[in-house]
């Protein structure tokens, strides 16, 4: 079960995830994304403070962003994973593929690079 | 067969007796006439006569009882018939006693007891056929009361035959008592018409008819019978009398009572038949409405039956169906009414802003009538609409019409909800099975999809001297993706696979497909692992839909210089075993997942990497539901406790070393009921 809350913040649509995504829930956060994408946010923050768990689908649903992100010069930070879920990020090689920050504030630092 | 040898036994019975009544009478007759004291005793016609009323009584009741296809019309029929060949026998006599004339012949008390005692036995014979039929009238619904009432008049009737056999003169007030009681149960029984209201129209004026003769039938037979007897009565009280015979004149009365109450109950049923009958008609319909989940194929034909049904009900002029797939899909039926007319209305109402249920925003059926008025060039007058509701969900408007104003009653309105009422439920119905059906369908699929993945697992694994090597997988009810393989490249070169597909089901076990084709492709000559990757990499961004991705770890084992070459996309690190330091540790390396960068760059994000292998070393593959296994309180088999694990089994064989490794695995999430894959591959080198 997954709770997903967007809010904006600066001018980036910061989505937190609450608890945990699998192949079902996964596709609440497919929405949520293309919904933030579709309101024209070019600045999406992911805050996954409160994500336990994330499986092979959800993540999948982060890499399809990847390319349409590069495309249309959006971008999307995640951060304050837990190590459990940064582990299962980093094992698959989606770190090096997506912007991961600490918290927050490193987050935020990192959206606003040119 | 056997109720017809006895009823045949029963009409032979009947004419010996009437044979036997006929001389039995005249002989005595003819001694009394010429006073002479008669060779037979004066009571002996009496019984006779009481014999041959018994024998036709069940002659009757075997032939109309038992009788199971007869209708009422039929039943009637045969009243009528038997009344017919009656009149037409005694016509006849009449006849002949006219054209012989007024001769000493005629006059002779013999030739007038022969025609009244053949009259005798057709007034007996008709009013038995009579009885018969009218019991299974009286008695078409039944209940306990009447059937007692029924049983004692039966049998009172048949007793009191006793006491007409012999002339008990104490008991001559027995008489009028008897007589007074059996007309009285016999008027009360009489009440008894509901057969009458299951006629329909046409069968009920054939009644009429059947009736009205009869019961002429009946009067001419009576004024012939009681004529007869009293001219012979003028010469001879010595005769079969039959107007003080209880059992007959309580007979005559019930059956003359009982046909003129019927003939006049039709009559008067017979302005409010078109009611019941379509009543019935409703009835009938909203049996088909129901039925029609079990025999329709498509839904379709339950919009049909509703429309159809609904419209002989309340007659209507025209009807249509409006169905809403969805919120841009329309589908009309109709009937007697043409898709532009019934948009013409429905754009009508629309834009008159009625809020009825045509534009579904009602729960309430509505009667429309009074905004068609202002429609021109329409025929229709009165319109009633009703919403249809399948899982409370309005599917759909029915819209029924007349051509003349305020024609539809509180009744209608009734009947046609509770039709699409149930046409509601039926569609649900179908629905379901449908849905039912489609699962089933999808879990035929998934079974094939899972013989498909256990297929395209390998059931022999590459041997060899430096290595001993097993393999393990097992998947959940929903199928996997987990791939295992090994291929022998040359001599000293062997190339081992792990990878997990992404997703589950009949997809992931086509991507595990087209990953062994790509394995057996690529894995045929010696190239570098990281190669291998960028390859199978730029192969499967053609197949793999958005989203999907395989992570996989490639290993080439050189036996003759002792090192082993590896890439990993995106799979767990594999788990090594070193012997020499009796630990073990992930190797962690940099390698993103195949599917996941969809250009020429993913060779940046690989990596090859070699290490040297010693005898006694350790190498453990495995895929996430492995590490991710959850016990009780959710918490993860984890990495720490492969390792541990892994670490207890120096000196295990990997066969040794995979089962250990299996039951820790059951022991901790504490079920056998899996809810990932679990593959393990176990390399111990020698």
């Amino acid at each position: 079960m997954i709770h997903i809350k967007r809010l904006q913040e600066d001018g980036a649509d910061v989505i937190a995830l609450i608890g945990e995504i699998d192949a079902s829930s996964s596709i609440e956060l497919d929405l949520s994304i293309a919904k933030s994408v579709g309101e024209g946010f070019k600045k999406i923050l992911v805050d996954c403070s409160a994500l336990e768990y994330i499986s092979s689908a959800g993540l999948g649903v982060f890499m399809s962003y990847i390319e349409e992100f590069k495309d249309r010069n959006i971008k999307m930070v995640l951060f304050g994973m837990s190590d459990k879920v940064a582990n299962t990020f980093s094992i698959l090689g989606l770190n090096e593929l997506l912007q991961i920050g600490k918290d927050k504030s490193q987050a935020k630092q990192l959206i606003n690079e040119v | 067969m056997r109720s017809k040898a006895i009823s045949r036994i029963l009409f032979s019975v009947g004419v010996i007796t009437w044979l036997a009544l006929l001389f039995t009478d005249i002989s005595i007759l003819l001694s009394s006439v010429n006073t002479i004291k008669p060779d037979l005793p004066v009571w002996l016609p009496g019984i006779i006569l009481n014999l041959f009323i018994v024998s036709l009584f069940y002659y009757y009741k075997i032939k109309i009882e038992r009788d199971e296809v007869l209708n009422f019309v039929d039943l009637l029929w045969r009243v009528f018939a038997t009344g017919l060949i009656a009149t037409v026998i005694s016509l006849g006599l009449r006849l002949i006693e006219y054209l012989l004339g007024d001769t000493t012949l005629t006059r002779h008390i013999v030739f007038r007891d022969l025609v009244y005692i053949i009259n005798l036995g057709l007034m007996i014979g008709f009013l038995m056929m009579a009885f018969a039929a009218w019991k299974r009238l009286i008695l078409y619904q039944k209940s306990k009361w009447l059937l007692r009432l029924w049983a004692f008049f039966e049998i009172g009737l048949l007793i009191s035959l006793v006491y007409n056999s012999f002339k008990f003169p104490l008991v001559e007030w027995l008489y009028g008592t008897l007589l007074g009681v059996f007309v009285v149960v016999g008027l009360v029984l009489s009440g008894n018409m509901k057969w009458v209201a299951f006629l329909n129209f046409r069968q009920k004026w054939t009644s009429l008819l059947l009736l009205l003769l009869t019961v002429f039938y009946l009067l001419y037979i009576f004024y012939t019978n009681s004529s007869l007897s009293e001219s012979i009565g003028n010469s001879s009280p010595y005769f079969t009398e039959y107007r003080y015979h209880v059992f007959i004149l309580s007979l005559i009365v019930f059956v003359t009572i009982y046909s003129i109450f019927s003939f006049l109950v039709i009559l008067f049923n017979l302005p409010t038949t078109s009611v019941f009958e379509q009543k019935l008609e409703e009835v009938v319909n909203f049996q088909r409405i129901s039925q029609s989940i079990q025999t329709e194929q498509s839904e379709e034909s339950v919009y049909n039956i509703l429309l159809e049904t609904s419209v002989s009900s309340v007659f209507a002029d025209a009807a249509w169906l409006e169905i809403n797939s969805n919120a841009h899909e329309h589908k009309i039926f109709t009937y007697k009414i043409t898709d532009k007319e019934s948009y013409d209305i429905i754009n009508h109402l629309k834009s008159q802003n009625v809020k009825g249920v045509l534009d579904q925003g009602s729960e309430k059926t509505k009667n429309l009538s009074k905004h068609l008025a202002s429609l021109k060039g329409s025929r229709f007058r009165s319109i009633l609409a009703f919403p249809i509701y399948v899982k409370g969900q309005n599917i759909g408007t029915l819209a029924l019409l007349k051509e003349l104003p305020e024609s539809f009653n509180r009744e209608m309105t009734k009947i046609v909800s509770t039709f699409s009422n149930q046409a509601g439920i039926s569609i649900e119905n179908f629905r379901l099975m449908e849905e039912a059906l489609q699962n089933e369908r999808y879990k035929e699929e998934l079974k094939i999809a899972k013989m498909v993945q256990k297929s395209l697992l390998p059931t022999i694994l590459e041997q060899d001297q430096d290595f001993d090597i097993a393999a393990f997988s097992e998947s959940a009810d929903e199928v996997g993706g987990d791939y295992y393989d090994t291929l022998r490249i040359d001599k000293h070169l062997i190339s081992i696979i792990i990878a997990d597909v992404s997703g589950k089901g009949t997809t992931a076990a086509f991507h595990m497909s087209q990953m062994k084709g790509i394995f057996h492709s690529l894995a045929q000559r010696d190239i570098e692992p990281s190669e291998f990757m960028v390859q199978a990499n730029q192969a499967l961004v053609y197949c793999l839909e958005r989203g999907s991705f395989i992570s996989a770890t490639y290993f080439i084992i050189n036996t003759q210089t002792k090192t082993i070459r590896y890439a990993r996309a995106g799979h767990c690190p594999v788990l090594y075993y070193c012997a020499d330091s009796r630990s073990s540790q992930y190797l962690k390396d940099k390698g993103v997942a195949l599917g996941m960068v969809r250009n020429k760059t993913y060779s940046s994000f690989i990596q090859s990497n070699v290490f040297q292998y010693k005898p006694g070393d350790i190498m453990v593959l495995y895929t996430d539901g492995v590490t991710e296994a959850k016990d009780g309180k959710g918490e993860e088999f984890g990495y720490d406790r492969l390792l541990s694990i892994i670490n207890e089994a120096d000196g295990m064989s990997p066969s040794e070393i995979q089962n250990h490794l299996i039951n820790k695995l059951y022991e901790f999430s504490g079920t056998s009921n899996i809810d990932d894959d679990y593959t393990t591959m176990i390399v111990k080198f020698k």
